[in-house]
């Protein structure tokens, strides 16, 4: 199975075009934040404040690397669970923030704003991160920087290895992927 | 009879040491199961996840870096022989000093909170860690060690079943938390079962039953036969590696069984990753 190149902030033309299931290798630029960067962008929004970077357009990868050894750009680097974003993801959708990067499910609220605002999420493979490390070429704080793992950093990435989950008309793989391999009557 | 000395110091470098092993390689027990499982795995995308989870493993165990960026709470299960003595400080202390050397000086992430409302981080790097005493015969110390991921323990679930609903009961309920976890807590999973005992107990037998190797059987036959069961359903459910769909959703089940009230059937699944870091020693 190929998979799709794909520019990081994603043009709008490529995004549209990508399918739930499809693999891809994401290059260029995105920014990482997990719950308590995403609870302080929100408490930001509620107050009026603008936001530490403009997520128009970009990416943002949920991920809490671990420290970095010397000599090494970051540490492990894999992907959280989305889930814990669902709460605030809506209103950064709405301002424009196109691409997550995660694994796990999204809320139903979470999908419905990614088809109103036409943004995609990926899901990383969970355990990997030294892997995925590997595809980080350069990281630069960006905000929150007493968060330490939890801060905003930029990254730039080449080649790193995802799946769209959830696709700009709100297509799950997740619901997908799990009834083509589905025996029997288990629970769903 | 005399006591057996053994130092403080002797646990703290012990523990540190388990802390970077977890973390950094990959238990044979886990690397066989990817093996076992490729060969099984009819997905394109599952079989692809599966190689690279092998060679993530590699990259962490040749440079020495975390195998995942979530380097877990330390929980720990000590069979402290009651015929040996502890010097030079508590056991408790001993444990945490050594997570937190191996922790700092792994450059393993901090995860741990002091408050869990207020989310203030914890002082001790990456401590403290979750302790249980187990008081047998003989004069050792037996450390065994699991580095437990946050998303796996997020999709853990217990509940208090009626002896009316039965095997069929537990069993539908097992299935149920594994299909609810879904890809969350990074399968394929181990998933531990604890049937019996009382609420906290019950708890605490799923978590033990997460340190036994993969592939490592009850010794109670009816119970065995559960587990190979259960990892069947499972298998079936579609899930797959990292809930992309496939046949591998779990590597084993683990099911340990207590006595427990007449009234009562306490059944709780404490699912693991697919990492599923465990690590023993014995002093």
């Amino acid at each position: 199975m190929s998979a799709i190149d794909l520019l990081n902030p994603i043009s709008e033309q490529e995004l549209l075009k990508l399918k739930a299931g499809d693999r891809v290798l994401l290059s260029g630029t995105i920014y990482t934040a997990r719950d308590a960067a995403h609870k302080r962008m929100f408490e930001a929004l509620e107050r009026g404040e603008e936001l530490p970077f403009d997520v128009k357009g970009q990416t943002i990868y949920y991920v809490g690397p671990t420290p970095a050894k010397p000599g090494h750009v970051i540490g492990s680097a894999g992907p959280t669970t989305s889930g814990r974003m669902d709460k605030y993801t809506p209103s950064l959708l709405d301002l424009g923030l196109k691409g997550m990067i995660g694994k796990g499910y999204r809320s139903e609220e979470v999908i419905e704003s990614m088809k109103k605002n036409k943004a995609v999420y990926f899901a990383a493979i969970g355990g990997s991160g030294a892997l995925i490390a590997r595809t980080i070429q350069s990281v630069e704080v960006v905000a929150y920087e007493d968060l330490g793992p939890e801060a905003i950093y930029k990254l730039t990435i080449k080649d790193f290895p995802a799946v769209v989950i959830v696709d700009s008309e709100g297509n799950d793989w997740y619901k997908i992927g799990k009834l083509q391999f589905k025996q029997g009557q288990g629970a769903d | 009879m005399a006591l057996r000395t053994i130092f403080y110091e002797e646990i703290v470098n012990q523990v540190a040491a388990m802390c970077l092993e977890a973390n950094f390689e990959l238990g044979q027990d886990v690397i066989q199961a990817f093996q076992t499982a490729l060969k099984k795995e009819t997905s394109e995308t599952g079989k692809d996840i599966l190689k690279q989870l092998l060679l993530n493993a590699d990259i962490a165990r040749s440079e020495r870096v975390p195998m995942c960026q979530d380097t877990g709470v330390s929980v720990f299960i000590v069979e402290v022989g009651q015929d040996c003595h502890i010097s030079g400080g508590s056991l408790y202390d001993a444990i945490n000093e050594g997570v937190k050397k191996g922790y700092e000086e792994g450059y393993l992430r901090h995860s741990i909170v002091d408050h869990p409302i207020t989310r203030e981080k914890s002082k001790g790097y990456n401590t403290p860690s979750i302790i249980h005493i187990e008081l047998v015969p003989g004069d050792e110390l037996v450390i065994h060690m699991s580095a437990k991921g946050g998303g796996s323990e997020n999709m853990s679930a217990m509940k208090m079943l009626k002896p009316a609903d039965g095997v069929e009961g537990i069993k539908d309920y097992i299935l149920s938390i594994v299909a609810q976890a879904g890809p969350n807590a990074c399968p394929p999973l181990v998933v531990g079962v604890g049937i019996g005992g009382n609420f906290e107990r019950c708890a605490y037998l799923a978590k033990k039953s997460l340190f036994r190797p993969i592939g490592h059987r009850s010794e109670r036959p009816e119970i065995a036969e559960l587990e190979m069961e259960l990892m069947e359903k499972i298998n079936e459910l579609g899930i797959g590696p990292q809930g992309m769909g496939g046949n591998t959703t779990a590597l084993d089940v683990k099911i340990e069984i207590e006595p427990c009230h007449i009234a009562a059937l306490p059944v709780a699944v404490n699912l693991n990753c697919h990492a599923s870091r465990h690590k023993e020693v014995r002093i």
